[in-house]
């Protein structure tokens, strides 16, 4: 029995940055790179599903990504992951979530597991799909926004419940093998021990080339992807009014935006 | 390649607001000639033909499903089929809790170009391009689809203004192939109030996300709230760890707070999915210590400052008043 969790290395940015010359993206030299934060649910969620269960079961981290991924790697053994597996080859760089996904379902193929966890969406680039499209190259059943989860080993289906607008839930049963992309709060991450993640930097981390799965090239990067990078740009956003001065001065302005709004609403 | 699909959200026999608007993006990437034709999936589609007879609309077509609500399978081999046969130029869908279900593997299948969480759109010399966020919404990303014929985009919701006035479309009925359904929706479940709070009738609401820091804090800010006469709300992170019931998130996925009048957010920093949910308020004051938050991009009033201190002060304003 084997659980499968697809993680990012996503970027958040710093406080100052620039565009590349290019105008495509932000210069790497302003990003803080981390593991996605929905990543850390679902990791966990598998995680959770091995400890209570009665019989064996691996959970592998899968990234694609450069050799600067193995840190979130190197985090999700800390975390309880068995094995961790890293995707790269320069032809990826460029990819959007569709080339990324044919990439991870190739893996999924070599890996056989039971599931394939994946996050809602990144911190970083947002797009809520690949999970989803993984599923569509592997032709497996699949849910996304799951904020709840049943699933016992060796079950031929999975229970959970997916998080709707507005504060609606909806409870679903899915056949297994599946994709489900997991949503915050489903449970909560744990922290690696000190020990842990000593014990993880020790453990080795598989470097799977495109080549081992059958993928070229032309798989990847902007041939393979659905979209392309045209141009990245800071918006003219509106900006709220500032009010300025010490806290007691934003303090009394915002008294009188509270007392001006009870009037009115009075 | 001709024609703009619009597929129309519905849940639980109600058409999702968001559907309309697709209605009005699809407006500006007509070509001449180019007919705008509205989706309806699900189990009776014909009731939601009057709500869908609104003015750019030429046609709406209409395809009996099995199952009534929304379901991955059903979406994908429906949709799937119709694309092939009609070859449209775009398809426009929700960027929502369905669409994230199935957008992306129609992409897949159907080797359609592909982007979400879009907020504008446009044709430049001829080629379609998106405009979506990135890097948490601190840049625009412009994105085109090089070589792909159709291109399917899930707009953000609240970017586009639904069509007021009515119009007279053609109907067309879709007939989808048989689908084997591998998931089962078995009921919905309504959010439990874990308190007696009624988060989408409150004009004033106080929220307050991670900038709190811990959950020992979250008694000053309920007695703040209180000695202001505003409703208690959160972002997901605190609702999240449990530092107050679920009920009390406001947001997309939490509560609507859709009678808003005057919101104040401490601490909370503005996920997309946040702010898209508060996108109506009419004020909005963001009080927070990092001036980069995306918040201070929709609010009308902003503080940079220390939460702690500012709600001090403000507790100090109110001090007088009878709770």
């Amino acid at each position: 029995m084997k659980i499968l969790v697809a993680v990012k290395q996503v970027a958040a940015l710093d406080e100052d940055f620039e565009i590349r010359d290019d105008g495509r993206d932000v210069d790497p030299d302003f990003l803080i790179r981390d593991l996605n934060e929905w990543d850390d649910f679902s990791l966990e969620e598998a995680v959770k599903i091995k400890e209570a269960s009665a019989e064996p079961i691996d959970v592998v981290a899968v990234s694609v990504g450069p050799e600067e991924a193995d840190e979130i790697l190197r985090k999700c053994l800390a975390k309880g992951a068995d094995r961790a597996v890293r995707i790269w080859d320069d032809a990826i760089e460029g990819s959007d979530p569709i080339a990324v996904a044919r990439v991870l379902a190739a893996v999924v193929k070599r890996e056989a597991p039971d599931l394939l966890f994946a996050g809602v969406q990144s911190s970083d680039q947002s797009f809520a799909s690949t999970g989803i499209a993984t599923a569509a190259f592997l032709d497996w059943p699949h849910a996304a926004v799951v904020s709840q989860l049943t699933f016992t080993p060796g079950a031929a289906t999975a229970v959970f419940r997916r998080e709707l607008e507005g504060g609606l839930l909806q409870e679903v049963e899915i056949q297994c093998p599946a994709v489900l992309t997991i949503q915050l709060g489903i449970n909560t991450p744990r922290y690696a021990s000190l020990r842990s993640i000593k014990q993880a930097a020790a453990k080795p981390i598989e470097v799977v080339a495109l080549s081992d799965l059958g993928l070229g090239a032309a798989d990847v990067g902007e041939g393979g992807s659905a979209s392309r990078v045209r141009r990245m740009f800071v918006p003219d956003k509106g900006h709220a009014q500032l009010i300025e001065g010490g806290a007691a001065a934003q303090a009394a302005r915002l008294a009188a935006i509270i007392r001006e709004f009870k009037g009115d609403s009075a | 390649m001709s024609g703009i699909l619009v597929i129309a959200e519905q849940r639980r026999g109600e058409l999702r607001p968001q559907s309309l608007e697709l209605v009005s993006a699809a407006q500006p990437l007509r070509r001449p000639g180019e007919v705008v034709s509205v989706v309806v999936l699900g189990k009776a589609p014909d009731r939601h033909v009057s709500a869908l007879s609104v003015a750019g609309v030429d046609e709406i077509i209409t395809v009996e499903a099995a199952i009534a609500e929304f379901d991955p399978d059903t979406f994908e081999t429906a949709l799937g089929a119709l694309i092939a046969q009609r070859r449209p130029d775009v398809v426009l869908v929700p960027h929502s809790v369905d669409s994230f279900g199935y957008a992306a593997a129609l992409a897949v299948k159907l080797r359609l170009g592909f982007a979400t969480d879009v907020f504008d759109i446009r044709r430049i010399d001829g080629e379609l391009v998106a405009t979506r966020g990135g890097y948490g919404q601190k840049v625009s990303v412009e994105v085109d689809f090089p070589g792909r014929s159709t291109v399917l985009l899930a707009l953000r919701g609240n970017s586009f203004k639904a069509p007021e006035q009515s119009g007279a479309p053609r109907i067309t009925v879709f007939e989808a192939p048989p689908v084997a359904a591998r998931s089962y929706l078995r009921e919905f479940i309504e959010l439990p109030a874990a308190d007696d709070v009624d988060m989408t009738g409150a004009e004033f609401i106080l929220t307050i996300g991670r900038g709190i820091g811990e959950e020992a804090n979250v008694a000053q800010f309920r007695e703040l709230a209180d000695a202001i006469g505003a409703t208690l709300g959160c972002s997901r992170p605190i609702a999240d760890a449990g530092w107050l019931p679920k009920s009390r998130q406001v947001g997309q996925s939490g509560k609507t707070a859709s009678a808003c009048k005057l919101y104040i957010a401490m601490g909370v920093s503005g996920a997309i999915q946040h702010l898209a949910g508060m996108k109506h308020v009419s004020t909005i004051v963001a009080v927070n210590s990092d001036a980069g938050a995306s918040i201070f991009g929709v609010a009308k009033y902003g503080i940079v400052g220390d939460i702690f201190e500012v709600a001090a002060e403000l507790r100090r304003q109110f001090a007088g008043d009878a709770a």
